[in-house]
Formats: C-alpha cells, structure tokens, sequence
C-alpha cells in the first residue's frame, strides 16, 4: 500500500536540500532584481550588489571608525545586547513572579487579573513620551519599553500555565498537607519554570521590535540607531547584514534558550514530545 | 521529479515578477507622472494646489496627468523617488545632493520654492549664548540639515563636532525629549522651533537666518524624464506659480488659501504666517531665477557637499567630494563633469517669468 504523506519523511540528504531551497531562491530573486537595477543605474542604493555588501561589511565590522576609533558594529551590538538582556531578565522576574501568584492565589487573581489583562493591550509605543517625561532618555525608558512590551504578556501566559496545573496535583499536594507556600515553591515554580522559558521564547520577536524603536528614538548607538540612521541615505549596503546579523542574533538566543531548557528540565522536553 | 519542476518554475515565475517590480522605468515620453511631497512651510502649496485643482488645470493644459501624492514621511518621498517610484519631489538641496544624486539618479532642481530664514534653530535651555554649547549633549535628527545648521554653527565660533556630543532624536519625540532634565540643547526645525523655544528657560541661540540661503527647499524632478518630456516640467511651474500668486496676494483668497495650508499642517492662519516669517518665500518666479543665478549658490553647494563628505555621505570609499558633479545654471560644475547628477536649471521658472 503507498504511504500517506503524513507518513513519507525526507531522507536527511534530501532535508538539507529542502531547507536550504527557500534561501538560495531568495538569494537567486534578489540578485537577479540586483543586476537589473544596477544595469540601468550603477550607483543605485536599493538593491546593493554582494560585493557592495562585502564592503560594507568590511567596513562596519572589521575596520576602525575614522571618525571615532571604533568598529561600529561590535559597538552596536554590544549597546544593543546589553538592553535587550536586561529588559528580557527583568521581564522575565517581573512576569514569573506576578504570572505565578496571580494564577495561584484567587484573591489576586480578582484584583489584578483584570488589570493585567487590561495592561497587557495597551500598546507601549504609545504611551512613549510618558515614558520619556518619567525615566528620561537614556537607558532607563529603552529598557522599561522592553519590558512593557513583553511582561505583560508573560505575566498572562503564566497565569493561564498556573491554572493548568492538574488540579489531581493541588489535591496531593493538600492531602499531604502542604502549605500554600510549600506549594509554590515545590510544585507550582517548578512546574513553571520550563514554561517561562517557552514564554521567554515566544516573546523574542516583541522584545527586538521594541528594542529597535526604542534605538530609533533616540541614541547614540544600537543596532537600531544605525539602520535607523542609515535608512535615512537609502545605505541598504549596510541595513541589509544588519538585518542578516539582527536575525542570526535573534535565532542565537532562542536557540541557548531551548538549550537551556533541555538542560535544565530534561522532564519537561520527555513529556512534551511525548 | 515533475513536481519539483513545477515549484521551481512557480518559483523562477516569482522571482521575474520581483524583478519586474523593482526594474525603474527607463525615461521616455510618456504621459503620466507623479509627484511625492510632504508636510512643510514651503511644501504646503503642492497640496492646496493640488486639491483647488490647479495642477489638474495645468497638467490638462499640456495633456498630461499628474499624480500628486502627499508622504507623511519626508525620508521616505525621498526614498521613493530615488528608487524610481516618483518622478519628482520636494526635498532640501542637501537631500537631493545626498540620496538621489549620490544615488545615482541625475535630479533637475526644477522649483527653487524658498530658503530657511529661521526655520531652524538651535535652541539651549537656560543658556543663552551659542558659545555655551561646548561640551554638551545635542539632541537632533542625525545627517539632517539640524545636523548641517549645528556643524555651521559650531564653525562660526571655532569648533567642532568633537566639542559637543550629538545624541540622534527623531523629530515626532523631540519636543517630549525637551522637557526632560537630561536634554539640555536641540537644534530642529518649525513647526518644533516655536513649540520648544515657547517652553521656559528655552533660548533660540542660532538659526539659519544666520546661515541665509544655504538650506533650500526645492521641487526636484527626474533630469531623463525632464528632458523627455518637458510639458511635464512646464505643467509643473504653471501650477506652482499660480498658487504663489493667490498665495502672496493680500485678498481674503490669498488669507483663505494660507489658512488651508496651516490647517493642513496642523496649525492655523497665524501659526502658518508665523513660519511663513522665517521662510524666505520666491513668490516671482523673477526672484527665484535670480536666486538660481547667484553666485552664493555655489558657495553653499561647496559647504554642503564638504559637510556630506566629512560624514560619510558622498558614497563609501570616494576619494572626495568631487566624486558627484553639480552643474549650476550658468553652466559652471563643481565636482565631476562626467558624472553630473544634481543641476541647478532656471529655464523652466524663466519660462514663468516671459508668461506674466
């Protein structure tokens, strides 16, 4: 009898060729519309040519600034690393903390959970010259947006994880005659703590967007500064490895923090494929 | 495998559609075109033109059509003009010099509309004199003509960019940014210069009435497409100056159309003859041409072009400023003859001057 699809699996060979494909269509496209665009204008800045990219990846990641001394990618990077690490902890404490004891104990469930809720469609962007008037403009308010973009959407996911906790748990729990503190800390945060992370995960692509508008803003460097900056004279030769290093970073980290999870909480990766 | 053909020739298919979208049309005669503009002092009569339907009178005159199209995102009309989208737009002479023009894209100054006569200022808070500025945080739009008008500055008292620390802020936020302790100095443009020189402890401390006729704000248009079809340009200068002339009229219709333009810059009447105050409007086309014509014109391409090279704006890797040419109307070229993009022609605002 033939296969099902569901059924039919690539064999490996076949799997590097079938994930590879996208990119190379998508390097063919761009560097067929490149050549067109290039043949009718040689200096045209939309689509640049691979060695134009090469030069300015030389440029901006292997030589010193002339101006300030510096290579101005490792800057970038490393400002925008340290606020995107930063906001992402606090997130994390901030979301875990309130997503658990909001999702545990009914009394704040009933005052803040609303709140939360509320709190969470807000969109920060909006609310950004608040946020300026309040913490300034320096590292504090990129920070706090980060953080505004993301926990509340945490606090929530925790909050809906708590209560799916199997009540047949709680129940053992009691019946052994726990306490609501030995509970917390013995079943409900350990059971949490690989969801956080799968919260953390699935807020990434939030937390850059913010960190980039809160570079765009206003800075003196971050990666978001410079494409911003850059977007300004049309210099896609630099946007475009800053968007190619933007998302190998962003992959990077989801990657440590499913590493991270497996390490940490081989259970939870078992039940979960299960 | 036919299906793998299959979704690679769906794919091949996508890929030419891609490079379709993305090839600039190749100048011709054509009957069609589109003007991007965006929301400023100068700019405002292309919209209120537009809508009175004086550039429709205009383009049907000479039987074309004219799109014009209004941006809420100066940048981007310029983006998009340069990329092949528009066939003219409204832009600075320093923009044009610094995207199309380094871009590769040969721009025909077609309108010189009017220059900064105090549009843009640098403003300190509880500091008074421009002297005051050394070693403090600057808060501007990085690489705009704020950024040009504190370089200028800084020359005028012996220094530097080094002397200062420029932090970049973009322009929705600045007038926040200022009510902040830590922003100290900000040098921007009007309608943000009223709005924060209003605040206490603010000083104007230099703008660009110290600096005159060197930020100017022009229509450009696309020099293939001009060449091509120079209706096209001919339409353009009809609609403009008539607009002008209602415009500067001192009737209840010129005092009418300014309170459309405010109005649709967000402001009123008053607020807009306030800007209009620090614009140095060519109304007569005759004055323009003159401007067009000057010698001064040369001396400020020349500091405009230094101050693109000295941050990088040229093009990666040129030698100098030279590498782009710039014709002014008498002919004369500063930088590359055999590359010139960027030319300053008063032929067609002339032709505005023989009509009156």
């Amino acid at each position: 009898m033939r296969q099902r699809l569901i059924n039919r699996r690539p064999e490996r060979r076949v799997g590097v060729f079938l994930a590879a494909l996208p990119f190379v269509l998508l390097l063919i496209a761009y560097s067929l519309g490149s050549d067109a665009r290039l043949a009718e204008n040689p200096s045209d800045k939309l689509l640049p040519s691979f060695s134009s990219i090469g030069d300015a990846i030389e440029r901006m990641a292997f030589t010193e600034n002339k101006r300030t001394g510096e290579i101005l990618l490792w800057v970038d990077t490393s400002a925008s690393l340290i606020r995107f690490v930063s906001g992402l902890l606090i997130a994390t404490l901030v979301g875990g903390f309130f997503g658990i004891i909001t999702g545990l104990l009914p009394y704040m469930r009933a005052s803040l959970g609303t709140f939360f809720s509320v709190l969470s469609v807000i969109p920060p962007l909006a609310i950004l010259p608040i946020l300026f008037i309040v913490l300034g403009l320096g590292e504090t308010s990129k920070i706090a947006l980060i953080v505004l973009g993301i926990a509340p959407f945490i606090i929530r996911d925790m909050i809906l994880r708590v209560e799916e906790i199997p009540s047949e748990l709680m129940v053992k729990a009691q019946t052994l005659g726990a306490s609501t503190w030995q509970i917390a800390w013995r079943v409900v945060v350990p059971q949490m703590l690989p969801r956080l992370i799968d919260a953390l995960r699935l807020s990434l692509g939030a937390a850059w967007l913010f960190l980039i508008a809160a570079e765009a803003i206003a800075s003196q460097s971050g990666l978001g500064y410079r494409i911003f900056l850059m977007r300004r004279y049309l210099s896609m030769d630099v946007i475009l490895p800053y968007v190619a290093w933007i998302t190998f970073l962003a992959f990077f980290i989801d990657w440590c923090l499913l590493k991270l999870q497996q390490k940490a909480f081989p259970w939870f990766a078992a039940s979960r494929s299960g | 495998m036919p299906k793998l053909t299959k979704i690679l020739s769906l794919a091949m298919a996508a890929i030419v559609a891609v490079t379709m979208v993305t090839t600039p049309a190749a100048a011709e005669k054509k009957e069609s075109f589109k003007l991007a503009w965006s929301i400023y002092v100068g700019w405002m009569p292309w919209g209120w033109a537009s809508d009175q339907g004086i550039v429709k009178k205009w383009a049907d005159k000479y039987d074309i059509e004219i799109e014009v199209v209004q941006f809420n995102d100066y940048i981007e009309s310029i983006n998009q003009y340069t990329v092949g989208a528009f066939d003219g737009v409204t832009a600075t002479n320093m923009d044009t010099l610094a995207i199309p023009s380094v871009g590769g894209v040969d721009t025909t100054a077609l309108i010189v509309g009017d220059f900064s006569n105090g549009n843009d200022a640098i403003i300190l808070k509880d500091k008074s004199e421009l002297t005051d500025i050394e070693g403090q945080t600057v808060n501007l739009v990085e690489l705009s003509v704020s950024h040009y008008l504190l370089a200028r500055a800084l020359e005028s008292i012996g220094k530097s960019e080094k002397d200062v620390s420029v932090v970049n802020t973009s322009d929705a936020d600045l007038v926040g940014a200022y009510q902040t302790d830590d922003v100290t100095a900000v040098v921007t443009w009007n309608p943000l210069v009223a709005e924060i020189a209003a605040m206490p402890g603010a000083n104007k401390v230099f703008d660009s009435s110290d600096i005159p006729g060197e930020i100017i704000d022009l229509t450009v248009v696309n020099t293939e497409v001009l060449e091509a079809n120079p209706d096209f340009g001919k339409a353009l200068v009809g609609a403009w100056y008539e607009t002008m002339a209602i415009m500067a009229s001192d009737t209840p219709e010129g005092a009418a159309a300014r309170a459309a333009m405010g109005e649709a810059s967000g402001t009123d009447l008053a607020g807009y003859d306030m800007q209009l105050a620090s614009t140095q409007m060519f109304y007569d086309p005759a004055a323009a041409v003159e401007f067009a014509k000057s010698d001064g014109l040369t001396d400020t391409m020349e500091a405009v072009r230094t101050f693109l090279f000295d941050h990088g704006l040229m093009g990666d890797g040129a030698p100098s400023a030279d590498i782009v040419g710039i014709e002014f109307s008498d002919g004369t070229i500063l930088g590359d003859e055999n590359n010139v993009k960027f030319r300053f022609d008063y032929e067609f605002m002339a032709g505005a001057v023989a009509a009156e």
